[in-house]
């Protein structure tokens, strides 16, 4: 193949690769910015700590220590290995051979050989991931809300990455037998530790049958990697981007703080004192709570794109513990699901009646929450569950009047005496005498 | 413990006296009407005034802070207990707020300064601290003695509110064995009263919340589960009851504990 013509090639691929990869952007955004209100930039100092401790600095994954571990290593190698993207990007455009050699000199040795070692680190960790899914069948794998694609989807990760990274290693290791043979184009660059030893395989192969395997590895490599790139907006590998802006704008201060509902406060202040009520706009009749994903949040929009279903949250629920209905990870799924399915009814312009409530989380999942903050705390990346689980049992005490009868009755006796049980106030000092 | 009167003074009294207290200790629901939970109001009441910390109660002036009716979701309720307490409080210039009640504290902590009531609210574990770091409370040792405690972190005092060490200082005056379960700290499990669940029947499963968490305290062999927070007080109890019926495992409040080691 000549040069240019690869050159247009290699041109064309990464066009089209973003293209799509801008329209699923797009669509995404479109997704989330189906939520309420605004992302909080306030105290924008404090929310570049918390990203940069959280999501790039991995602080709360370490509670598991073993998965810690394996993530760390896909983690730096990831952006490791995503170094060797410039030098294929310049190999690719201009038709060089491996041109950082020119650049790095005799760092070259050492940059390839780190990425090899890297390559070969994330390779195992990828491969123990697939054993804790497969073989060891790690419980929180495998709830129910995580039969069909969720579990397509994790394997297919873990597969794409092995064949990423093998092809990785065969690439290095066909251009340095082709390097050692003084074959043109292939001039002396880089030291290859872990390829070395694969190298025999090659070895008895005949340099144009050789060229072929480094060329078919190149390009493969380079195309399963803008694949990739484009498979995110379908899965949950999302994010490995979203974590950054998640941590960034995820609720600061204490974890107990629910917020304040802004429009009750002004309602609550007209009922309270009739004369100095705004004269608020008649017209905007607020609705309470949540009945769907239109109803929540951008953030809590957000959190449910930055899921990567690891269920740490619902490992650590005290109702799923104790066999209830309820799993944090599934109310993040079904929120995700719901606001990706209402884009899509959008575009093809159908109308499928299937709210969040009761068409994707049930009643009985939403009163089982003990809003322990388990699941909060236990969030490597600093997703809230509780607060959906809050505004949509908003949505069914405020709209519908719908709450478990018990808890009706809790309500009555603090609106006529003040506390959730039926004491009259006049009894609040007996304690002292008692 | 007896069952003497206790006289202690409302914010409305003192003001009348031209005083205004330091504290106002407020009581909540579960310290002012569950049996259970008005011992441990009282025994705090009595090392408060041991200690000589100048302090009142609201009484019939205090209402529910509403965190059980915001959590099941009824904001519109919560907004009206807060805003009349906060017109109380502010009446009287509230500064400082001690409570024992968990719940209390993380709604008028957290949840009041949105809506206008802007107190230093402490948790009662909190002020114990203190009062021992001020040397203006002592316990005499051998009350527990040999025993082993193991404490049981209430959600809205430790995820809720990162305060996880300052209870377990306090327990270390006592001179008993502290021996931690395998869930503690920020991976405790919940009593499962939370969320106003208290006032519930819990959904379908296939157990209980606290018959879960009083078998992680069996595995302990604790004789005493120290607790800071009402309801799971009263939760525990009724877990560990359930969890075995010959149960020797005593449920207390920290407050409690200290009293009993002061002989109050």
């Amino acid at each position: 193949m000549s040069t240019i013509l690869s050159s247009i090639l290699f041109l064309s691929l990464w066009i089209i690769a973003l293209f799509v990869l801008f329209k699923n952007a797009n669509k995404l955004k479109k997704a989330i910015n189906q939520g309420q209100g605004s992302f909080d930039k306030s105290n924008s100092s404090v929310r570049w700590t918390q990203m940069l401790k959280v999501a790039f600095g991995q602080s709360k994954m370490g509670a598991r220590p073993i998965a810690a571990l394996l993530h760390l290593i896909v983690y730096i190698g990831f952006f490791v290995v995503n170094i060797e993207l410039i030098e294929i990007l310049i190999d690719g455009l201009f038709g060089t051979h491996r041109i950082l050699n020119q650049v790095l000199g005799s760092l070259y040795n050492g940059f390839t050989a780190t990425l090899e070692v890297f390559a070969a680190l994330v390779l195992l960790a990828v491969v123990i991931f697939w054993l804790r899914r497969n073989v060891l069948r790690i419980q929180r794998f495998r709830l129910s809300e995580m039969k069909g694609w969720p579990k397509l989807d994790a394997d297919f990760i873990l597969y794409f990455e092995i064949l990423l990274m093998l092809l990785f290693f065969g690439m290095n290791t066909s251009d340095m037998v082709l390097q050692s043979r003084g074959v043109a184009h292939y001039s002396e660059a880089g030291f290859f530790p872990v390829s070395a030893l694969f190298a025999p395989l090659f070895e008895s192969m005949t340099t144009s049958t050789l060229i072929i395997f480094e060329r078919s590895f190149w390009w493969l490599h380079i195309i399963g990697i803008l694949c990739f790139l484009n498979y995110l907006y379908y899965s949950k590998h999302l994010h490995i981007i979203l974590a950054f802006p998640n941590t960034f704008f995820a609720k600061l201060g204490a974890i107990g703080q629910l917020n304040n509902m802004q429009s009750v406060t002004n309602e609550v202040k007209a009922f309270m004192d009739p004369s100095a009520a705004q004269s608020t706009d008649e017209n905007t009749v607020a609705s309470f709570g949540a009945k769907d994903v239109t109803d929540l949040s951008v953030l809590q929009l957000l959190n449910a794109y930055s899921c990567t279903e690891c269920g740490r949250c619902t490992s650590v629920c005290p109702a799923h513990l104790t066999g209830k209905k309820l799993s944090p990870r599934k109310i993040m799924m079904d929120t995700r699901d719901r606001a990706t399915a209402l884009i899509q009814d959008k575009e093809q312009k159908s109308n499928e009646e299937k709210p969040l409530l009761d068409g994707y989380i049930s009643r009985e999942e939403l009163w089982a929450c003990t809003t322990c903050n388990a699941c909060v705390e236990a969030c490597p990346i600093l997703i809230d569950p509780v607060s959906i689980i809050l505004d949509m049992r908003r949505y069914l005490i405020m709209e519908e009047s719908s709450g478990p009868s018990d808890l009706n009755s809790m309500m009555t006796n603090m609106e006529n005496n003040g506390a959730p049980w039926p004491f009259s106030p006049q009894d609040r000092m007996n304690w002292t005498k008692e | 413990m007896d069952t003497s009167e206790l006289k202690i003074p409302t914010v409305v009294e003192l003001q009348a006296q031209g005083i205004k207290p330091d504290y106002i200790f407020w009581v909540g629901c579960a310290g002012s009407f569950d049996d259970r939970a008005k011992k441990i109001t009282k025994a705090f009441a009595k090392i408060l005034q041991a200690s000589k910390v100048s302090f009142a109660v609201l009484g019939q002036e205090e209402s529910c802070s509403g965190d059980p009716a915001k959590r099941a979701g009824n904001e519109f309720l919560f907004q009206m207990q807060a805003m009349a307490n906060i017109e109380v409080l502010n009446a009287y210039e509230t500064q400082n707020i001690v409570t024992a009640c968990p719940h209390c504290f993380n709604t008028l902590k957290n949840e009041y300064p949105g809506l206008g009531g802007h107190y230093n609210v402490i948790h009662h574990t909190q002020l114990l601290a203190e009062l021992f770091e001020a040397n203006k409370l002592l316990v005499s040792g051998g009350h527990f003695k040999g025993k082993k405690i193991t404490y049981h972190d209430p959600c809205y005092l430790s995820r809720a509110n990162n305060i996880y060490e300052i209870p377990r200082e306090v327990l270390s005056k006592l001179d008993a064995e502290l021996v931690e379960m395998k869930k503690c700290k920020k991976n405790g499990l919940c009593c499962g009263a939370g969320g106003a669940q208290m006032f519930k029947e819990s959904e379908k499963g296939h157990k209980e919340i606290n018959v879960e968490r009083a078998e992680q305290v069996k595995a302990t062999n604790a004789d005493i589960l120290a607790s800071s927070c009402p309801f799971c007080n009263i939760m525990m109890n009724d877990g560990l009851s359930f969890q075995d019926e010959s149960n020797t495992t005593e449920v207390k409040d920290i407050a409690e504990l200290i009293a009993e080691a002061a002989d109050l």
